[in-house]
């Protein structure tokens, strides 16, 4: 897994690639709080997940709700097709209410 | 996506959201244990709320600010603070601070401070502010079933809660899931991730994650073979497996045993088709039975000796989650759209309805009898097609009428007087677009009444009235308006007062003859003031001469009933709509006229010998004055050899209409009067015939008002003749 950074003004965009799992949980955790703590705005573009899983979207909740508490604006975009999968099988789409395209195949 | 779109939601959302705050702050002071803990939840959950949509558009200061009062509702949320006046104040205030920040969005314009409010918040925290996301504290009670009650579900109920090694231990809830709906369909599923931690706390490689699941097992599934799905992680999990016709007692047992609190699980159960909606309503009934059976005993004893106390808890969650379903139902149920579409399509109706009156003429001329039929079919929907387009744009008045607790507590607080609101009607619908002008008027009618309307206490003891006064609105239907009574129970109006006061501001002469009506209607004069004292609520907003301009200028009337020392009713008109009327259509020579059809009462023949310079005729022993529209309209054609009488009804006021030819009924899309129209009275619109002809639509109303002020002109020569006489009082009545 790999997270880049890019910085336009206040607005912090990450670009989440590769496996976004438990096995990368420890520090995805660690540099996602930490790019929220340095950006105004915050953007996760979620096109490069190849691999998702429950220790994921838990560590995107935190964020998301962190975020919250913070006061700071928080998107989700691109979810790839491993990343619906499983928000669809969690029934979470509307806890993250963030614009998702429902891929017409279902789960 | 659009955001000005999404932004105008957030808006709407917001005055929801207030709106709800401000009705349980007003309900929070006279209520007591569950009912109050309720009405402090909907507040949480308003200000929970918005913060939450603020936080979505980066509006920071919305989110810091609301985020402080969540902070103290939380506290009183969880009994760590006390509810008083004070406190109550205060959070009003803070609702009116939350209201401005959102318009100051909306205005595009700097938000406002309010140092003194947020001081005033952080004054109840006593700690660090709460995080809002907080595991909520599991409520501590027992539960006594009934053990008869059975759920006619037909899945099952699958709960699970993750031990935190799962993960770890290589194991993926997805996977577990996964292969539950390979034996049959997940009917619901609900993610709980209110165990989820702070982050500090938060090991990224636990789980914290729960589920409730509504399972439809496929054939030859049995509880063994679900209870397999989770064999390798029971010994560490929770995993509650109700089958489907469960009891309720073991549900209860469900909900005790979750972590997450009464409130969620609920609701969970509900939404997930374990409990239907309709056996909720049993299980509240079966307790409120219970509850009737001992009338005099307070609920809470009553309930300890039918060994139903924790059910008392169940109760009012049910009650709570009972009506956040049906909230839930309505939000999903309804579709915002923009009004100004929706003033587009009734504009198409309108030309629909006109192309269809064309088309229905020129099939009656060509005398094909299949196209008749096709077209009067074709009519028929366009009727209904127009009848539910100008539905979509009704609303109940109760939209207008919810905003007055709140006036009325603040003013009453004001003036020190004790008042209190009564509403009725409030599912009378109107036109959107009336209601959202009537606001105004109808506050300063509120104002009014509880300034001028209602007395000092004092003066109510001495009348022999109830200490707190009743200012009340009443809104119904009557033939083909919408009447919106705001009354008082108050002094009521000195017509002695009212007429001296304008005969020194020469609106009337010392000795001009006025009726009852007229009298009062001098209040609507401008710049016309009886109160003997300039209060602070009398000086601000507007007079009643611009209440009665906005009425009117909505085609809508007003006027007043007041008996001295019993109260005063001020009664608004309002016409239904505004774009569409089905009409009845007259003839004056080659002139067409539309009037209202739901203010035709009758036709007559006009007989010749009641043809009269008096303009009035004997309608089964009733006065009827009547108004001859050649005259008024001065319509150049030979007078006709026969004429008809149309008997036209406003209020409580009628009227005939002479006219040459009666022509039947129509739908009449109102359209403006032409600039040459502009000035002319008595007319209300014009509309397109399907010949292509105008036809003008009369104002019944002032024609009406016409046609009794040439009666009352004769009324008032009489009685200012007798008024000479010596020997005669003068009785302002008629």
């Amino acid at each position: 897994m790999a997270i880049s950074a890019s910085y336009q003004q206040d607005c912090c965009t990450l670009c989440i690639v590769g496996p976004f799992t438990i096995y990368a949980a420890v520090e995805a955790k660690a540099r996602l709080l930490q790019e929220l703590t340095q950006a105004q705005e915050l953007e996760v573009d979620l096109s490069g997940v190849v691999e998702f899983d429950t220790a994921g979207i838990q560590l995107l909740l935190l964020l998301k709700r962190e975020a919250t508490r913070q006061g700071k604006p928080l998107r989700f975009n691109g979810h790839s097709k491993a990343v619906l999968a499983v928000i669809d099988l969690y029934n979470m789409a509307g806890v993250f209410g963030d614009p998702v395209l429902i891929s017409s195949g279902g789960t | 996506m659009d955001l000005d779109a999404a932004r105008q939601v957030f808006f709407e959302e917001c005055n929801e959201l207030l709106a709800a705050m401000e009705t349980a702050l007003l309900a929070v002071e006279n209520s007591a244990d569950a009912e109050r803990a309720e009405h402090i939840n909907a507040m949480f959950r308003a200000a929970h709320t918005i913060k939450g949509s603020a936080g979505l558009f980066g509006l920071s200061e919305i989110v810091a600010f609301t985020h402080l009062c969540e902070s103290v509702l939380d506290r009183l949320r969880d009994g760590e603070l006390a509810i008083n006046s004070g406190l109550i104040e205060l959070l009003f205030a803070c609702r009116d601070h939350v209201e401005a920040l959102v318009d100051a969005v909306r205005d595009r314009v700097p938000a406002p401070a309010a140092a003194v409010l947020e001081d005033g918040l952080r004054g109840y925290m006593a700690k660090p502010v709460a995080i809002a996301l907080g595991v909520p504290p599991t409520p501590q009670w027992e539960v006594a079933g009934d053990g008869d009650h059975v759920v006619s579900s037909d899945h099952w109920h699958i709960s699970l809660r993750f031990s935190p090694d799962v993960l770890r231990n290589g194991m993926e809830p997805i996977s577990f899931i996964r292969y539950l709906a390979s034996l049959g369909r997940i009917v619901y599923l609900t993610t709980l991730y209110d165990a989820l931690p702070e982050p500090e706390q938060m090991d990224p490689e636990s789980c914290y994650l729960g589920f409730e699941i509504e399972f439809h097992a496929g054939p030859n599934v049995d509880k063994l073979t679900i209870e397999n799905v989770f064999e390798f992680i029971r010994d560490d999990s929770t995993v509650r497996i109700l089958p489907p016709h469960a009891h309720i007692a073991e549900f209860i047992r469900l909900i005790k045993e979750s972590p997450e609190g009464m409130s969620r699980l609920g609701e969970i159960l509900v939404r997930g088709g374990a409990l239907t909606p309709f056996e909720l309503d049993e299980v509240l009934g079966m307790q409120r039975d219970s509850l009737e059976a001992g009338e005099h005993r307070p609920l809470g004893s009553l309930l300890v000796e039918e060994g139903l106390v924790p059910a008392q808890a169940v109760a009012a969650a049910l009650d709570k989650q009972r009506e956040h379903a049906a909230q839930k139902t309505r939000e999903h149920r309804v579709v915002r759209v923009d009004a100004g579409r929706l003033d587009t399509l009734i504009d198409l109706v309108g030309e629909l309805v006109i192309s269809g009156a064309a088309a229905q003429l020129s099939a009656g001329q060509s005398g094909n009898s299949v196209l008749i039929e096709t077209i009067s079919t074709l009519g028929e929907l366009v009727e209904r097609i127009r009848d539910e387009a100008l539905s979509l744009r009704m609303v109940p008045v109760g939209e207008i009428f919810s905003r007055f607790p709140r006036v009325v507590r603040d003013a009453s607080r004001e003036l020190g007087k004790d008042i209190q609101l009564e509403l009725a009607g409030e599912e009378t619908e109107l036109d959107k677009s009336m209601v959202d002008r009537l606001s105004d008027p109808l506050l300063h009618l509120v104002r009014n009444a509880i300034d001028h309307g209602i007395e000092a206490r004092d003066a109510r003891r001495i009348r022999g009235k109830a200490d707190y006064g009743t200012v009340w609105l009443n809104a119904y239907h009557e033939s083909g308006s919408v009447v919106i009574e705001v009354g008082d129970d108050g002094g009521g109006m000195n017509r002695e007062r009212i007429r001296a006061r304008a005969v020194e501001r020469h609106l009337i002469d010392a000795d001009e003859v006025l009726t009852d009506q007229q009298v009062l209607q001098l209040v609507f004069e401008p710049g016309f003031s009886t109160a003997e004292t300039v209060t602070n609520l009398s000086g601000r907003g507007v007079g009643m001469d611009v209440v009665k301009r906005n009425i009117e200028a909505l085609k809508g009337n007003i006027e007043i009933d007041s008996t001295d020392g019993e109260g005063t009713v001020v009664r608004l008109r309002m016409p239904l709509t505004l774009a569409i009327i089905d009409g009845f259509r007259v003839s004056v020579g080659p002139v067409s006229f539309v009037i209202p059809l739901d203010m035709v009462l009758e036709c007559l023949d006009l007989p010749t010998e009641s043809i009269s310079r008096q303009h009035y005729l004997n309608l089964r022993g009733e006065v009827l004055p009547y108004l001859p529209l050649r005259e008024l309209f001065e319509v150049d054609a030979p007078p006709a050899a026969r004429r008809s009488v149309v008997v036209v009804q406003y209020g409580s006021k009628r009227a005939g209409l002479v006219v040459d030819s009666l022509e039947g009924e129509l739908q009449a899309v109102i359209k403006p009067l032409g600039q040459l129209f502009r000035g002319v009275k008595g007319l209300a619109g014009s509309t397109i015939l399907g010949s292509g002809a105008v036809a003008l639509i009369l104002d019944v109303p002032d024609l009406i008002g016409r046609a009794a002020s040439d009666e009352r002109r004769k009324v008032a020569r009489i009685a200012a003749r007798e008024a000479r006489r010596p020997s005669m009082q003068e009785d302002g009545g008629s």
